[in-house]
C-alpha cells in the first residue's frame, strides 16, 4: 500500500515539476528555448533533406572540384566536386544519429549496469572494477582503436564513441541508488517483499531520470565533436556517407584552398553542440536544482 | 619506465631552477643543415626486411650498392670498378672498387657483399628469380666476387642493381648474415651518410651524417648511379603527419624541403615567395584497380573486363590527383616513356567510358552479386580511387559494398582468398611507383595464382611469357616477350589500369642540385 | 591517512589489471595485424606467416597474454614491432612535449578559467556572467584542429609572430620553448578554460550563499576578500576534481593537437601505433596513460584532506 503511495508522490512530483517547467522555463530560460528550438529544426532538416534543394551528396563531379560557394552550389564544392550544401545537409543526419544514439545507448546501458552495481552488493566491486577501468583508459584513444580495428562502418563509430561514456553514467546511477535505497519507502518496500526487479522500475529508476536526461545531453554534444575528431585523425565514419565530421576531415588538407568544406560543416556542427549544450544547461536548472548547484 | 621517471624528475628539479638561459645554444654556424619532410615516418631501418619505400630511401643514405641504375634505366658499377662475363654467360666476376670502407673503418670485402646479396635474395622478388638460376655465389679474394649460373639470365645487373624495394644493399657479414626475417641491429653501411642512432625518434625524425670518408665515384650522378657527393653536414627528417601544417612550416621557412606535398598544395607553395615546385620523378605512378579473381563476380573474365572498360582514367585522375599537370593517361601497363611501353591490347582502357561497361556487363551474365571494395580512408589517393570505382560500377548497374578501413587492416585483409562472408574482398585500389613496374617480372603482372600478387589471376601464356623474360637473348625479344604479357593482362582483366600520375616536391630555392629520379636521394644537395 | 593511501595504491592493481586484459583483447581479436603490413607489396602468404612466427603473433592468445604480464612484471614494456626499439625509450624519447604541453595548458587554464569563473559567480546574472557563459558553451563547441589552422593561419602565416610548428625544449633556451608552445597551449587550453570556469562559477556561487559569507559580509569585510578568501578557498575541492578528470580529456587533446603543430609528442605516438598495430607500444602507452590518470586522482584525493579540512580518512 505505502509503495503505490509512494509511487504516486513521485509521479505527481514529476508531473508538478514538468508544469512548473512549463510555467516557468521558457520565460525564465530563453536560451534553452533557442536551444530547442534550433535543435529541432535541425532535426527536421535531417528528416526532410531531400527535400532541401540538395543534390546526390555522394556524387562525384571532379570537372568542378573545389569550386567557391556561389549561386549554383550555395556551400561550394570538395575535391571531388560533391556539392558541400547537400553533403552538409544530409550529414546532419549522420551526426545527429551519432549524437543522439551515443546518448541513449549510454545512458540505456550505463542505467541497467548502474542499478545492478547499486543494488546488488555481490556484482558491485567487479561491475565498477571494469568500470573503472574503462574510465582510466583514455575515450579518444579507446575509441580511436576500436575503429580502427574494428573496421570503420557508422555502427563501430557510434559503439566507440559509446563505450567510453559508459562509465560515468554508471557511477552516477549508482550514486542515486545508493543514497535512494536508504529512503524510507525503498526500505518499506523491502520489507513488504516487493522482487528487486520491481524496486528498481519502480522505485529508483524514476529518480535517475532527471540527471540522466541532463547527462545525455552532453554525451550527445561531445560524441559528435569525438565523430570529427576521429575523422581528423583517420578513424572516422566512412566516406561514403557524409557526416560534418568527415567532411570536416577530408577538407582538412584544404584549409588554405577551399576553406568553405571546413566552415560550413563546422559552423553547423558547433551551433548543433551549442544549442544541445544550452538545452542541457537549462533542463539540469528545471529538472534537479540539486545538480544544477553541483555541476 | 625508470628513464622515463628519471626524465619527468629532471624537468621538476629545472623548472624550480630560476636561472634558467633565456636564448638557445647557437648552431656552429658552419654547419650545414638540410631539413626534410619525408614522404612518410620511418619506422623501421632494415631496407631488406621492409619493403617501404622510406626505408629503401634510408638504405640510400646508409648504404650502397654494387651497381645502380641510371637515368637511362641501364645498370652501371657503383661499388663494383671492373666486372667480366664469361663467353657461355654463366660466370660472372665483379671487383670492388679501391677506398670502400664501412661506418666503422673496416674495408668493405667481397664476403661481405656475398653474404648481403644471399640475403637479400631470400626477401626480394627479383632476388628469388635470380637465386634460382643461381649455381653458386662467392667471394674470390678481399675483392672479387664471383657467381656462377646455372642458365644464361638476362637480368643479373638489372637483378642487383635495382632501384626500389628491397634493394640489394651491401652490408657488414656479422649484419648480413641476420636471418632475412629479422631486422638488423645496427646501421652500419658504406654510403655517403652515417646514422645517428642516438637522434632517432621513430615516429618523427630521423638525422643522417656526412661520411667524412665516403670516396663517390667520378661520374656526374644519374638516377643512383654516378658519383654521391654529399654536400652538407647534416641532413635532418622530420617527419609531418599533416599536410597544412607541413606545408605551413617550409613557407614559413621552417624546413626547407618537403618531399610529397598534396598535388592540390602544389598552387599555393608556388605562389609562396622563395619556394620552387617540381616533378622530381620523371616515371611516376600508376593507379591499380585490383580485382579478386577468385571469388564472384571477378571470378569471370567478362565481368572482369565489363569493369575495366568503365574504369575511364581521366576520371579517376582528376578526382585522385586534381591539377592536370600532375597526371597523364597511360594505356600501357608498362610505364609510359619506359622502353617496354606498348599499346597491346589497351583497346580496352583507351575506348573506356560506362556505355561500353554497360553493354560488356550485360553480356557477362552478371548475377547481381555484391562488389565488396576495400576503402583505405588514411591514404587519400586511393580512398578517391576506391569512390570512383564505387561510382563506375553502380553506374553500369553492379551492386556494391564499400568498405572503409585503414591500410593496414587492408594489406593483411587483401591476402586473405576466403569467400567475402569470410572476410575476403572484390576489389581493392593502390599504386606502383613507375620504377617497380618496367618490366614483366614485377610481380603485380604475375599470372600464377600459387605464387602471384594479391588477387591471384591465373593465366599459364602470361606465366610462359613473364619466365622467358629474363632468358631473352636482346632487348627486341625482350619487347617481344613483355607485348605479350601486356597483351595477356588486358585479355584476362588482371587489373584496371588508372593511369599514371606524378607527385610534386617543393623546396626553398637556396637548396640546389636535386637530382631528377624515380627515388628521393640527398647527395648531391646543397644549402646556398 | 597512511593506510588509506596505502589501501588507494592497492586498489588501482585490479583496475590496471582490466585495463591491461581489456587492451590486449581488443588488439588480438580484431582484423589486421602488423605482419602484412611489414611484409609489404611483394610478400607472399608464407612470407607473412613467417613473420608472424617471428613475432609471436601465432602463438596461442592465452600465451601472448602470459608472456605480456610476465614482461610487464619485469617493467618491461616490449620491443617496437616496427622500430625495434624498446617501447621504454620510445616513450622516454617522447614524454617531455607531451609533459611540457600538458603542464602549460593547465596552468594556463586555470589561471584564466578560475578568475573567470569567480567573475561570473560573483557577476551573476549580469552581461559579464553571460558572456563567460556564452564563452564557456563555445570552448565546447569547437573542434580542436579547427581552431588550431585557424591560429597558425592568422599568428604564424599572416602576422609572423609565432613559429609554425614543432617542438624546443625549455632545456635548450626559454624563449624558443614559449615561442613554440603558446600557440598549441591556447588551442588545447580552449576547452579547459570552459569546463573549469563553469565549474568555478558554480562552486563560487554555491559557495556564496552559504551562511558563512554572509557572515562575513555582515563583518563589514570587503567584497574582495570575501569572494578571495572564503568563497574561492571554499570552492577548491570541486575544481581540483574535475582537473583531476580533466586529464583524461587532456590526453584525447593533445594526441590531435600534437598531430596539428607537428610535436613528437606521446599522443602521437600512440595513434601512429594503433594505424600500424604496434601492439607493444598501443599497449605500453594506454596502459601508461592510464596509470597516470588513476595516479593524478589518487594525487587529488590526497589533496582534498589538505584543502578541505572536513574531509577525514
Amino acid at each position: 500500500m505505502s509503495a503505490i503511495a509512494d509511487r504516486d508522490a513521485n509521479r505527481s512530483g514529476l508531473r508538478e515539476r514538468l508544469a512548473e517547467f512549463r510555467r516557468n522555463v521558457l520565460s525564465r530560460h530563453p536560451t534553452m528555448a533557442i536551444g530547442g528550438v534550433l535543435l529541432i529544426l535541425m532535426i527536421l532538416g535531417a528528416v526532410f533533406a531531400p527535400l532541401l534543394f540538395t543534390v546526390d551528396p555522394i556524387a562525384l563531379n571532379p570537372i568542378q572540384r573545389l569550386r567557391g560557394p556561389g549561386a549554383a552550389q550555395w556551400f561550394g564544392t570538395d575535391m571531388f566536386g560533391r556539392d558541400i550544401y547537400s553533403r552538409t545537409i544530409y550529414g546532419t543526419r549522420i551526426s545527429l544519429f551519432v549524437g543522439l544514439a551515443a546518448a541513449v545507448l549510454s545512458i540505456a546501458i550505463g542505467l541497467v549496469i548502474g542499478l545492478l552495481a547499486g543494488y546488488v552488493r555481490l556484482l558491485d566491486t567487479i561491475l565498477m572494477r571494469v568500470m573503472d577501468g574503462l574510465m582510466a583508459i583514455p575515450g579518444i584513444l579507446l575509441a580511436i582503436a576500436l575503429v580502427s580495428l574494428s573496421g570503420a562502418s557508422l555502427v563501430t563509430v557510434t559503439v566507440a564513441i559509446t563505450i567510453p561514456e559508459i562509465p560515468r553514467v554508471v557511477r552516477l546511477v549508482r550514486a542515486i541508488v545508493l543514497s535512494v535505497r536508504e529512503e524510507p519507502y525503498v526500505e518499506a518496500a523491502v520489507a513488504a517483499g516487493t522482487r528487486l526487479p520491481l524496486i528498481l522500475i519502480r522505485h529508483i529508476l524514476p529518480n535517475t531520470i532527471p540527471p540522466l536526461i541532463v547527462q545525455a545531453t552532453y554525451v550527445c554534444a561531445s560524441a559528435m565533436l569525438t565523430e570529427s575528431i576521429l575523422g581528423f585523425l583517420g578513424a572516422g565514419t566512412p566516406p561514403e556517407i557524409p557526416s560534418w565530421g568527415n567532411i570536416m576531415a577530408e577538407g582538412r588538407t584544404y584549409f588554405q584552398i577551399a576553406p568553405w568544406i571546413i566552415f560550413f560543416p563546422g559552423a553547423l556542427l558547433a551551433l548543433t553542440v551549442l544549442a544541445v549544450n544550452v538545452l542541457g544547461d537549462g533542463l539540469r536548472d528545471t529538472l534537479d536544482p540539486r545538480i544544477a548547484k553541483k555541476m | 619506465m625508470f628513464r622515463s621517471t628519471r626524465r619527468a624528475l629532471l624537468f621538476a628539479a629545472a623548472l624550480a631552477v630560476p636561472a634558467m638561459v633565456l636564448a638557445g645554444p647557437q648552431p656552429a654556424a658552419a654547419e650545414k643543415v638540410l631539413r626534410v619532410i619525408p614522404h612518410a615516418d620511418l619506422k623501421n631501418i632494415d631496407p631488406i626486411w621492409t619493403t617501404a619505400y622510406i626505408t629503401r630511401n634510408h638504405g640510400y643514405m646508409v648504404y650502397d650498392t654494387l651497381f645502380a641504375m641510371d637515368a637511362n634505366l641501364k645498370p652501371q658499377p657503383q661499388m663494383v670498378d671492373t666486372w667480366s662475363v664469361s663467353d657461355d654467360q654463366l660466370t660472372w666476376t665483379f671487383k670492388l672498387r679501391d677506398g670502400l670502407k664501412w661506418h666503422d673503418g673496416a674495408p668493405v670485402t667481397a664476403a661481405d657483399c656475398v653474404a648481403s646479396l644471399n640475403r637479400w635474395g631470400k626477401r626480394d622478388g627479383m632476388g628469388q628469380a635470380l637465386m634460382n638460376v643461381m649455381d653458386s655465389l662467392s667471394a674470390a679474394d678481399d675483392k672479387t666476387i664471383v657467381m656462377k649460373l646455372k642458365q644464361p639470365y638476362g637480368l643479373v645487373l638489372e637483378s642487383i642493381g635495382k632501384i626500389s624495394s628491397n634493394v640489394p644493399f651491401m652490408m657488414p657479414k656479422r649484419f648480413a648474415e641476420t636471418d632475412p626475417f629479422e631486422q638488423v641491429t645496427d646501421m652500419i653501411g658504406s654510403g655517403p651518410f652515417k646514422f645517428s642512432k642516438d637522434e632517432w625518434v621513430p615516429g618523427s625524425k630521423v638525422v643522417y651524417l656526412k661520411n667524412e670518408d665516403y670516396v663517390p665515384r667520378s661520374e656526374p650522378p644519374s638516377y643512383a648511379a654516378g658519383g654521391k657527393v654529399v654536400k652538407v653536414d647534416r641532413v635532418e627528417w622530420v617527419y609531418f603527419p599533416d599536410q597544412t601544417t607541413a606545408m605551413n612550416a617550409l613557407i614559413n621557412n621552417e624546413v626547407d624541403y618537403f618531399e610529397q606535398p598534396a598535388n592540390d598544395l602544389a598552387p599555393i607553395l608556388a605562389n609562396s615567395p622563395g619556394i620552387v615546385v617540381e616533378v622530381n620523378d620523371p616515371v611516376g605512378n600508376m593507379g591499380f584497380a585490383r580485382f579478386n579473381h577468385l571469388l564472384p563476380p571477378f571470378d569471370n573474365v567478362k565481368v572482369r573486363r565489363a569493369a575495366m572498360a568503365a574504369m575511364k582514367q581521366e576520371d579517376y585522375l582528376l578526382a585522385a590527383v586534381g591539377l592536370p599537370e600532375y597526371f597523364s593517361t597511360c594505356y600501357s601497363v608498362f610505364p609510359c616513356g619506359t622502353p617496354l611501353e606498348s599499346t597491346a591490347g589497351s583497346e580496352i582502357v583507351k575506348s573506356a567510358g560506362v556505355e561500353e561497361g554497360k553493354k560488356l556487363l550485360a553480356e557477362s551474365g552478371y548475377d547481381g552479386t555484391p562488389v565488396v571494395i576495400m576503402q583505405p580512408t588514411d591514404i587519400p589517393v586511393l580512398s578517391a580511387f576506391s569512390l570512383v570505382t564505387a561510382e563506375k560500377l553502380r553506374k553500369i548497374g553492379m551492386k556494391v559494398d564499400m568498405q572503409a578501413m585503414d591500410w593496414s587492416t587492408l594489406t593483411s585483409r587483401r591476402a586473405k582468398r576466403d569467400p567475402v562472408k569470410d572476410g575476403g574482398w572484390n576489389i581493392f585500389h593502390t599504386w606502383w611507383i613507375g620504377a617497380d613496374v618496367l618490366n614483366p617480372m614485377a610481380i603485380a603482372y604475375s599470372g600464377d595464382p600459387a605464387k602471384g600478387w594479391f588477387g591471384w589471376p591465373s593465366d599459364a601464356d602470361l606465366e610462359r611469357a613473364r619466365t622467358a623474360f629474363p632468358l631473352a637473348k636482346n632487348v627486341a625479344e625482350q619487347k617481344v616477350l613483355a607485348t605479350k604479357v601486356q597483351d595477356r593482362l588486358y585479355a584476362i582483366g588482371s587489373h584496371g589500369n588508372l593511369g599514371a600520375f606524378f607527385t610534386p616536391v617543393a623546396y626553398r630555392d637556396n637548396v640546389k642540385g636535386l637530382i631528377k629520379s624515380p627515388v628521393q636521394f640527398f647527395w648531391n644537395i646543397s644549402v646556398e | 591517512m597512511f593506510s588509506f593511501i596505502a589501501k588507494r595504491i592497492v586498489a588501482t592493481i585490479p583496475v590496471m589489471g582490466v585495463v591491461a586484459l581489456f587492451v590486449f583483447l581488443m588488439l588480438r581479436l580484431s582484423p589486421g595485424d602488423p605482419a602484412s603490413v611489414i611484409a609489404g607489396d611483394y610478400a607472399t602468404a608464407a612470407d607473412i606467416e613467417r613473420i608472424r612466427e617471428q613475432l609471436g603473433l601465432s602463438d596461442p592468445i592465452v600465451v601472448q597474454f602470459g608472456n605480456w604480464i610476465w614482461q610487464l612484471m619485469r617493467a618491461d614494456l616490449g620491443i617496437s614491432i616496427f622500430s625495434n626499439l624498446p617501447v621504454t625509450t620510445l616513450i622516454a624519447q617522447r614524454l617531455e612535449p607531451t609533459l611540457m604541453l600538458s603542464l602549460t595548458t593547465l596552468t594556463f587554464s586555470v589561471l584564466v578559467a578560475v578568475p573567470l569563473g569567480a567573475l561570473a559567480a560573483w557577476k551573476a546574472g549580469t552581461w559579464i556572467d553571460r558572456a563567460v557563459m556564452i564563452f564557456a558553451v563555445a570552448g565546447f563547441s569547437l573542434p580542436v584542429f579547427v581552431l588550431g589552422y585557424a591560429l597558425i593561419y592568422e599568428f604564424s602565416l599572416a602576422l609572423q609572430w609565432l613559429p609554425v610548428q614543432g617542438y624546443k625544449s625549455p632545456f635548450d633556451g626559454l624563449l624558443p620553448f614559449l615561442r613554440h608552445i603558446i600557440l598549441p597551449t591556447v588551442t588545447l587550453s580552449v576547452i579547459f578554460i570552459a569546463l573549469f570556469a563553469r565549474i568555478t562559477r558554480a562552486s563560487v556561487l554555491e559557495v556564496l550563499e552559504e551562511d558563512y559569507i554572509r557572515t562575513a559580509r555582515a563583518k563589514g569585510q570587503t567584497e574582495r576578500k570575501v569572494l578571495l578568501g572564503h568563497a574561492l578557498r571554499n570552492a577548491a575541492v570541486p575544481i581540483v576534481t574535475v582537473i583531476g578528470l580533466g586529464i583524461a580529456l587532456l590526453i584525447g587533446g593533445v594526441v590531435v593537437t600534437e598531430s596539428v603543430y607537428n610535436i613528437p609528442g606521446l599522443g602521437r605516438l600512440v595513434v601512429d601505433a594503433i594505424l600500424k598495430r604496434d601492439y607493444p607500444i598501443i599497449q605500453g602507452l594506454i596502459l601508461m596513460f592510464s596509470f597516470v590518470y588513476i595516479l593524478v586522482n589518487l594525487m587529488i584525493d590526497i589533496v582534498y584532506t589538505l584543502i578541505d579540512p572536513r574531509i577525514r580518512y
